[in-house]
């Protein structure tokens, strides 16, 4: 095999577009997003469109209030039976967790060190994760997830079950939205998400599976 | 033509604005195309007289021969521009020029402009092309053609051609004028904007998809339980008909001119 | 050009032959579009988004130097490293001179087109690493030791009881079942230990964000965020048309793409990656490659109708739809991808000596042009490299390669008739009095009558009748 120099492909595939764009250059039609901008619902419109459009995909609801969570939370996964849940110590809602968990729930788990040193138990030992969302959009039902040094990125993928604290306030209308309003492009994290279920497949026959390599589960935690 | 592929899918819109405006005309220029004159001239002959029976004078220029859509699509490029160019001559008024074949008037009414690109005639070819309208498209949208049914009850269904549709944008008129006739049910296909596997040289190049295709066609056309299929391109017409016919089944094919003209003129 | 021709006609015979093959996607493929139709059911929004994401593949395209620029010095920035590969013999290479310097004897794979198209597992397969499918379908299409027959649904041309027989056979811990679920949670536990154990993640690319250095993927698996995550290295394979130019062009083609492919308002993961592990960050790969390859792309751009073929943003709707396809399945073609995009790129990716047949594997209906979220006038390339093919020059590889003395003879003879109203008037008035002669022996009739009778001349033309009846000619 011929070991081209990484240069000189490089050049030669920018010379070789540049030479055939300047002889017929492209004028493109102008990029027109109105379609996007006025994708609106009402407000109050919005959590039901999410809920209904993440339902059919087998995503589980849990409404709550910003007093009772972290109860909700628990007894939730009591009933689950689920016994261990990761945790990000260092957030907020990972500290009210911590400060108002009780005897009896499952083991609350911190992801406080690097993969390498937790891959084991973070594959083999883990039944549910709880992440922080920025948000949701009403046209696709989609979460917004940035996972951080706080909550890395395996939090809300390797877990069974994936848990994500969604405040009723912070719906946008389209994924669009949600970027341009926030100004993504001024700097996008290391990891940017949108999860609108748990893991699914169609690749046997076209027929649905859920949690093929992912979550088998999401329950989205809706705090009002 | 815009090099981004724009047909007018889910409309019965036709292709490009068409300049024919306001009251209809006294004449028309009719292209017959070649596989109308060699194996259906009975159904262009029927399109003729439906024009007619609408009082417009029909002009058939007997220097046409065929719109180079066979030499085009097999990439004879060179060939298709000759043949095509020889039809500017016999079509020098204003007149709309009415086709019985939505893949011919596709051929001249969105390739030509492509195929004259940077030829002198370029201009001229596009005049030409402009004035192009498929038989039903014409009857439907200009003419507003009311037929009354003449014949005995029976149950048809509609094979939609591939270039009628997609080149043309003819979905709806052809089925709106079967739909005028009261003694005819229309039952559609279960597939009906599916290519029955002509595509030209492709059923001969490929004979054995192309007889899956026209088989699962068959076999739609069957369920249906119409006593004839009917279609607006004679391409299609010959796979489907030779198929049915090679099948023994007692499905008949035939063109919608032929069909309308049976049931309103006795 | 010393190439065999790939014959596509002989490999769909084998398909036809096959009514499970030929079942499968016909039920499969008739779910798709009634789905798809449903996902664009608004007409209005419709040609309103696919005009959104024709412009902004169109936008990227007319930049494409400066974007692909633009995204390294990005990516650059971001931590990520950036590769050019002219070949896919130079893009394993690069592959590969990475794996051993980090010593990688396991690779776990998401599903990556370029990949197919460079041979990867192959490649890495000689080279002593184990290279695995994770997407589902790839990893039962792996298993079966076959190619994808599809670019989005690689495995559908297999049924359930097919898949469970697989399993049987290939896995080692497998009890026989047509479940499913079951299926699915084997592959689960199978692959969740590869996971957890490669030295290397392999992705595609969906789109690459020159503004920000984002790469972007879309799954439903979750297998693509495992193989960008969790593996410490990980390497995107990209073709170098896959750049937008903006952030906020993204929205407009997820939207068409996932709609499009599988019918599904967004997929379940929409991921975006800007750069490796960061200084405090608990995981993600410690190293991120983006290997860009041409691999005959910039020819294509070279052109300017040929270039509108480098739009395509994979979805395989145009698979979904089209009538061929449908018939023979995705293996006919014998290429990475298959269907009306198929029939156009590959034979300009590896020249039309080699692939010249693809091209006509097509009755030019239409429509796949119809659904194309962003408007490729596929049939229109159809046509073109049709006409390439028989005519010597030097915008597609291989041109005039299938160019026949006698074909060409046939043509000329037909063109000299149908300009000549004279001599048009003769042939078919000689063909109205024989042509019904003719045995169904000569080729083409022999063709045309395997399943259907033979076309009739009738006895006088349309120009005769015209005539007859007095029709006026001016």
């Amino acid at each position: 095999m011929s070991e081209a120099r990484p240069t000189d492909s490089r050049n030669a595939i920018l010379g070789k577009l540049r030479a055939g764009r300047d002889a017929h250059p492209l004028t493109p039609p102008e990029s027109d997003f109105t379609v996007l901008r006025d994708k609106r619902w009402a407000p109050s419109e919005r959590l039901d469109r999410i809920k209904t459009m993440m339902e059919a995909v087998h995503t589980e609801f849990l409404e709550t209030t910003e007093a009772d969570w972290p109860t909700a939370v628990q007894d939730f996964l009591k009933a689950q039976g689920t016994r261990t849940l990761l945790y990000g110590t260092a957030t907020e809602a990972g500290q009210r967790l911590a400060a108002s968990w009780t005897e009896g729930g499952p083991e609350l788990v911190p992801y406080d060190g690097p993969v390498e040193t937790f891959k084991e138990r973070l594959f083999d030992g883990i039944d549910a994760g709880i992440t922080t969302t920025l948000g949701a959009i009403a046209d696709t039902g989609s979460l917004i997830v940035w996972p951080t040094p706080e909550e890395p990125r395996l939090m809300s993928l390797v877990p069974h079950m994936h848990l994500a604290l969604l405040r009723a306030d912070q719906l946008y209308d389209t994924f669009w939205q949600a970027m341009t309003e926030n100004r993504w492009a001024d700097g996008m994290p290391t990891n940017a998400l949108l999860i609108s279920g748990p893991s699914k497949t169609a690749d046997i026959e076209q027929t649905l599976a859920y949690g093929v390599h992912g979550p088998k589960r999401l329950v989205v935690v809706v705090i009002r | 033509m815009s090099t981004d592929g724009t047909t007018v899918p889910f409309s019965g819109v036709p292709f490009s604005g068409v300049s024919f405006s306001g009251s209809r005309p006294d004449s028309v220029y009719y292209f017959g195309t070649c596989l109308v004159d060699l194996f259906y001239p009975e159904a262009g002959m029927a399109g003729i007289d439906l024009l007619k029976a609408q009082g417009l004078r029909v002009v058939f220029p007997q220097g046409q021969s065929c719109c180079g859509q066979p030499a085009y699509n097999s990439g004879y490029r060179e060939e298709a521009l000759k043949v095509a160019r020889a039809q500017l001559d016999y079509f020098p008024g204003d007149w709309p020029i009415v086709v019985p074949s939505g893949s011919c008037a596709g051929m001249m009414k969105k390739h030509w402009p492509d195929l004259f690109k940077g030829e002198p005639d370029e201009a001229r070819a596009k005049q030409v092309a402009s004035r192009v309208w498929e038989l039903t498209q014409f009857l439907v949208q200009v003419l507003n053609v009311k037929f009354e049914d003449q014949g005995p009850p029976v149950k048809i269904t509609w094979h939609a051609s591939c270039h009628a549709q997609r080149e043309m944008g003819v979905v709806e008129e052809p089925k709106a004028l079967l739909r005028q006739l009261a003694n005819v049910e229309l039952v559609e296909l279960q597939r009906e904007r599916e290519c029955c596997g002509f595509g030209g040289t492709f059923s001969v190049r490929h004979p054995e998809i192309s007889a899956a295709m026209v088989g699962d066609k068959v076999a739609d056309i069957e369920n249906t339980g119409a006593k004839a299929v009917v279609s607006g391109d004679c391409g299609c017409l010959m796979n489907i008909s030779g198929a049915l016919e090679g099948g023994k089944k007692p499905v008949r094919g035939v063109h919608i001119a032929q069909f309308l003209k049976e049931r309103t003129h006795g | 050009m010393g190439e065999t021709s790939v014959n596509f006609a002989k490999a769909s015979t084998t398909a036809l032959q096959d009514p499970q093959l030929r079942a499968n996607f016909r039920r499969a493929m008739d779910g798709l579009m009634s789905k798809r139709a449903v996902q664009f059911a608004d007409s209005k929004e419709w040609n309103a988004v696919r005009a959104l994401g024709a412009s902004v593949r169109l936008r990227a395209l007319s930049k494409l130097p400066e974007l692909l620029e633009k995204l390294e010095a990005n990516c650059t920035r971001n931590g990520i490293q950036v590769h050019w590969a002219s070949t896919t013999d130079e893009a394993n290479a690069i592959v590969l001179s990475i794996m051993q310097r980090v010593n990688a004897k396991l690779v776990v794979k998401g599903k990556s087109m370029v990949s197919e198209e460079m041979h990867l597992n192959a490649f890495l397969e000689q080279h002593g690493i184990e290279s695995l499918e994770s997407d589902l379908g790839e990893y039962i299409v792996q298993l079966d030791e076959a190619m994808p027959s599809h670019i989005i649904m690689p495995a559908i041309h297999m049924n359930t009881k097919q898949i469970a027989h697989l399993f049987k056979q290939k896995i080692k811990e497998a009890e026989y079942t047509e479940d499913v679920a079951q299926l699915t949670d084997l592959a689960r536990r199978v692959l969740r230990k590869k996971f957890a154990t490669a030295d290397v993640g392999i992705s595609g690319v969906n789109m690459a964000v020159a503004e920000t250095g984002t790469l972007c993927l879309v799954e439903n698996e979750g297998n693509g965020r495992m193989s960008t995550t969790v593996p410490p290295v990980h390497i995107a394979v990209m073709g170098l048309e896959k750049v937008v130019e903006k952030l906020e062009d993204v929205p407009p083609v997820i939207s068409l793409l996932t709609r499009s492919a599988t019918a599904q308002p967004i997929t379940t993961y929409v991921n975006m990656i800007s750069s490796p592990r960061k200084e405090g960050e608990k995981d993600g790969p410690r190293e991120i490659h983006l290997v860009i390859l041409d691999n005959g792309r910039s020819s294509i751009y070279a052109d300017e109708e040929l270039r509108n073929t480098l739009r395509c943003i994979r979805c395989g709707a145009c698979m979904n739809h089209c009538p061929v396809y449908t018939k023979v399945g995705g293996h006919a073609y014998e290429a990475p991808y298959p269907g009306p995009i198929g029939s156009i790129l590959v034979p300009q990716m590896e020249g039309l000596a080699k692939r010249g047949e693809l091209p006509h594997a097509c009755t030019m209906c239409n429509a796949c042009v119809e659904i194309c979220p962003v408007k490729i006038p596929i049939v229109e390339i159809m046509g073109r490299l049709r006409a390439e093919a028989v005519h010597p020059g030097d915008s597609v590889k291989g041109a005039g390669s299938r160019a026949s003395k006698a074909e060409a003879m046939v043509w000329k003879g037909w063109s000299m008739t149908y300009a000549s109203p004279l001599a048009y008037r003769f042939a078919t008035g000689l063909l109205a009095k024989l042509g019904n002669a003719a045995p169904t022996s000569l080729p083409l009739l022999k063709e045309w009558t395997n399943v259907r009778a033979k076309p009739r001349f009738a006895s006088r033309t349309l120009h005769d009748l015209a005539r007859e009846k007095g029709i006026p000619d001016v």
